[in-house]
C-alpha cells in the first residue's frame, strides 16, 4: 500500500519473526506481516484458561501473532472457507486472560483494537517479550481480507461459532498494523492521550455541570474509561 | 396496484450487500475534505487507509468491515401502499434477506443471545433484525434501508434539565466523544447522532436515526438547529483528536440532531456515532415492481417531523 502524505516507517516481517526482528519494531511504524496468524478471543480463552480444556492444535510451533478478531467467512461447498473481511476487536476487554495465554501459546505478537490497558505493558507484554500491533481506523476490513491466503485450520467452529471460533490463517503483506507498543512497553495510544490530555481542561472552560450528577463515574476527563 | 412480496425480498437482499461493501459517497467525500484538513500525520495515515480499503471492498465486492455490526432496517409504506401478503409478510422476507445476505457476502453472524450466547448463525433472532416502521402521506411505494452498525463504543444517553441549557448538551457531547474516541473505540471520524427531548426510548432512537438515516452535509430545517448541529461539529473536531485517537482533527465528520416535544421539566439527551464503516443503502419499491436504489434513506420527511394535530390524508377507497 502506497502513503503518499508521509514517510512514515514501513516494515515487512516475516512470521516466525526473531526476537532482534521484534526488538526493532518502534512505535508508529506501520506494518505488514507474511506467515501465520491464528485467532482467539473471549470465547478460546474462557474455554482454555477457564474451563482448562486443551489446545487443539499446537500454537507455539504454529503461530506467534493472535490475532483479536472474528471474520466474516462462510463454509462453501467444497468444504473450503470464504473470508470476506477481517475485523479487529477491542482488546482491553482481554486483559485479565493475556498474561496465562502469552506463557501458554509463547505468542510474541497481539494484534487488534485500540491496546491493551496501559499498566500491562510493563506488567505483561514486555515480560513476555510481546509487543501490539493495531489494525488501522479499525475498519480496513476489505484490505486485511485480501492478506489472507487461505483458512489453514479452524477449531471449535461449531462450538464457539464464527466469531469466536480459533481461525489459523496464511497471510501474505497482511496490514496495514500499526506498532501501538514495542518491546521496551512504550504505547503509541500513551504519548498521544498524554498530548490530547494537556487540552482537555481548556474545552471544559465555561460550560457549568449538570444539575444531576451521576454516580460511579469519574470526572476526571484525562483518564481512560477502559 | 399491489407490490409482489418477491420485489421487497430482492431489494432487501440487494441492499443488504450494498451496505456491507459500498461506503455511501456522502460520507467517502466528507471524509476526504477532512483528510485534507486533518493536521495529525498518524490520524492522517488513517484516513488514507480507509479510503484504500473502501476501493479494495467495492472492486472485490467483499465487505469494508468483518464486524457487521448489527444489520436492521427501517421502513417507510407509503399510505397508498399495498402489499400482496400483508405487512407480516414483509417482516418475513426482510428476514429471509438477512439470512441469505449473511451466508452470500459473507456477513460475520454477530447475533446472539443476550444470556445464553447461542445463535442461529445468521444474524437472525428474537427481535432481530430490528425493524422500524414510519408512513408517509400520498406515496405508493415502500422504502427499505438496511443500517449496518457497530454496537459497542460511542452511545450514551442522559436525563439532563432545561437549567443545563445547552452548556449541558456541550458537556454531554464532549464526555462521550472523549470516552470514546481515546484509542479509537468509536472508530471515529464518526457521523454525530443527537436525540433530544421525547420519552426516554424516543431520544435513544431519534439520537440514532439522526446519526444513520440522514447523510453527511444535510442540515435541519430549523436554522436553530441546524446552527447547533455546526456547532457541536466544531466541538468535537477542537478537541484535538482524529481517527484511532492520535492527535489531530477529525473526529466529528457531520452532526445532525432530532428532536421531539419532551417532559416539561426534562432535557433528555442521547448520543450515537455512526463510524469509519458508516454503512447503509435503501431502495424504493414503487407500485409497479419498478426498484431504484440510493444512498441517502430520506427518512425525516416534513411528515415524520409534523408538529401538528391535522395532516392532510388521502386513501384510496
Amino acid at each position: 500500500m502506497g502513503n503518499p502524505d508521509e514517510d512514515l516507517k514501513i516494515v515487512r516481517l516475516a512470521l516466525p519473526a526473531g526476537d532482534e526482528d521484534i526488538g526493532r519494531l518502534e512505535t508508529g511504524s506501520v506494518v505488514y506481516l507474511t506467515g501465520t496468524v491464528y485467532t482467539a478471543r473471549e470465547g478460546v480463552y474462557q474455554k482454555v484458561l477457564g474451563e482448562g480444556h486443551a489446545l487443539p492444535v499446537d500454537l507455539r510451533s504454529l503461530s506467534q501473532a493472535n490475532f483479536h478478531c472474528s471474520p466474516a467467512a462462510a463454509a462453501q461447498p467444497d468444504g473450503r472457507y470464504k473470508v470476506g473481511a477481517v475485523t479487529a476487536t477491542a482488546s482491553f476487554r482481554f486483559s485479565r486472560w493475556m498474561d496465562r495465554w502469552l506463557k501458554l501459546t509463547g505468542t510474541r505478537i497481539v494484534i487488534g483494537k485500540g491496546g491493551m490497558p496501559h499498566e500491562d505493558y510493563g506488567k505483561v507484554m514486555v515480560p513476555n517479550g510481546a509487543v501490539y500491533l493495531t489494525t488501522v481506523g479499525y475498519g480496513t476490513g476489505a484490505l486485511l481480507g485480501r492478506g489472507i491466503r487461505r483458512v489453514r485450520e479452524v477449531h471449535w467452529l461449531d462450538e464457539l461459532g464464527i466469531a469466536q471460533a480459533l481461525w489459523i490463517f496464511e497471510v501474505e503483506d497482511f496490514g496495514p498494523f500499526i506498532v501501538e507498543s514495542d518491546v521496551r512497553g512504550n504505547s503509541l495510544f500513551h504519548q498521544h492521550g498524554e498530548a490530547i490530555n494537556a487540552r482537555i481542561d481548556a474545552l471544559y472552560a465555561g460550560l457549568k455541570p449538570p444539575a444531576l450528577h451521576r454516580y460511579g463515574e469519574t470526572d476526571d476527563r484525562k483518564r481512560e474509561v477502559m | 396496484m399491489t407490490i409482489a412480496i418477491e420485489r421487497i425480498e430482492a431489494a432487501a437482499y440487494e441492499i443488504m450487500c450494498r451496505a456491507a461493501i459500498d461506503i455511501p459517497p456522502d460520507y467517502r467525500r466528507g471524509i476526504a475534505e477532512m483528510r485534507a484538513r486533518e493536521t495529525g500525520k498518524l490520524a492522517r495515515f488513517v484516513l488514507h487507509a480507509m479510503a484504500e480499503n473502501w476501493e479494495a471492498a467495492s472492486a472485490d465486492r467483499r465487505p469494508m468491515c468483518a464486524d457487521t455490526g448489527l444489520p436492521r432496517y427501517y421502513v417507510k409504506v407509503g399510505n397508498e401502499a399495498r402489499v400482496e401478503t400483508g405487512f407480516v409478510g414483509v417482516e418475513r422476507v426482510l428476514r429471509q434477506a438477512t439470512a441469505r445476505a449473511t451466508r452470500d457476502v459473507p456477513l460475520r453472524p454477530n447475533r446472539v443471545h443476550p444470556l445464553w450466547r447461542t445463535e442461529h448463525g445468521n444474524n437472525v433472532g428474537i427481535n432481530a433484525p430490528e425493524i422500524d416502521w414510519s408512513f408517509e402521506p400520498g406515496a405508493d411505494w415502500v422504502d427499505i434501508t438496511t443500517v449496518h452498525k457497530g454496537g459497542l463504543f460511542g452511545t450514551d444517553y442522559r436525563m439532563l434539565f432545561p437549567g443545563d441549557g445547552v452548556d449541558g448538551i456541550k458537556r454531554f457531547v464532549l464526555d462521550g466523544l472523549i470516552a470514546f474516541g481515546k484509542r479509537g473505540l468509536a472508530c471515529q471520524p464518526a457521523i454525530l447522532g443527537i436525540g433530544l427531548g421525547g420519552s426516554k426510548d424516543t431520544c435513544m432512537q431519534l439520537g440514532k436515526q439522526a446519526a444513520c438515516l440522514r447523510i453527511v452535509g444535510d442540515r435541519h430545517p430549523d436554522p436553530g438547529i441546524a446552527a447547533l448541529e455546526l456547532e457541536l461539529q466544531a466541538l468535537g473536531n477542537a478537541i484535538g483528536m482524529g481517527a484511532m485517537g492520535f492527535v489531530g482533527s477529525s473526529m466529528v465528520v457531520d452532526c445532525h440532531i432530532e428532536v421531539g416535544h419532551t417532559h416539561t421539566g426534562g432535557m433528555p439527551v442521547s448520543m450515537h456515532t455512526f463510524c469509519l464503516a458508516s454503512r447503509r443503502a435503501t431502495a424504493r419499491i414503487h407500485a409497479d415492481g419498478a426498484v431504484e436504489y440510493r444512498s441517502d434513506p430520506q427518512w425525516f420527511t416534513p411528515y415524520l417531523r409534523r408538529e401538528t394535530t391535522e395532516w392532510e390524508t388521502r386513501t384510496r377507497t
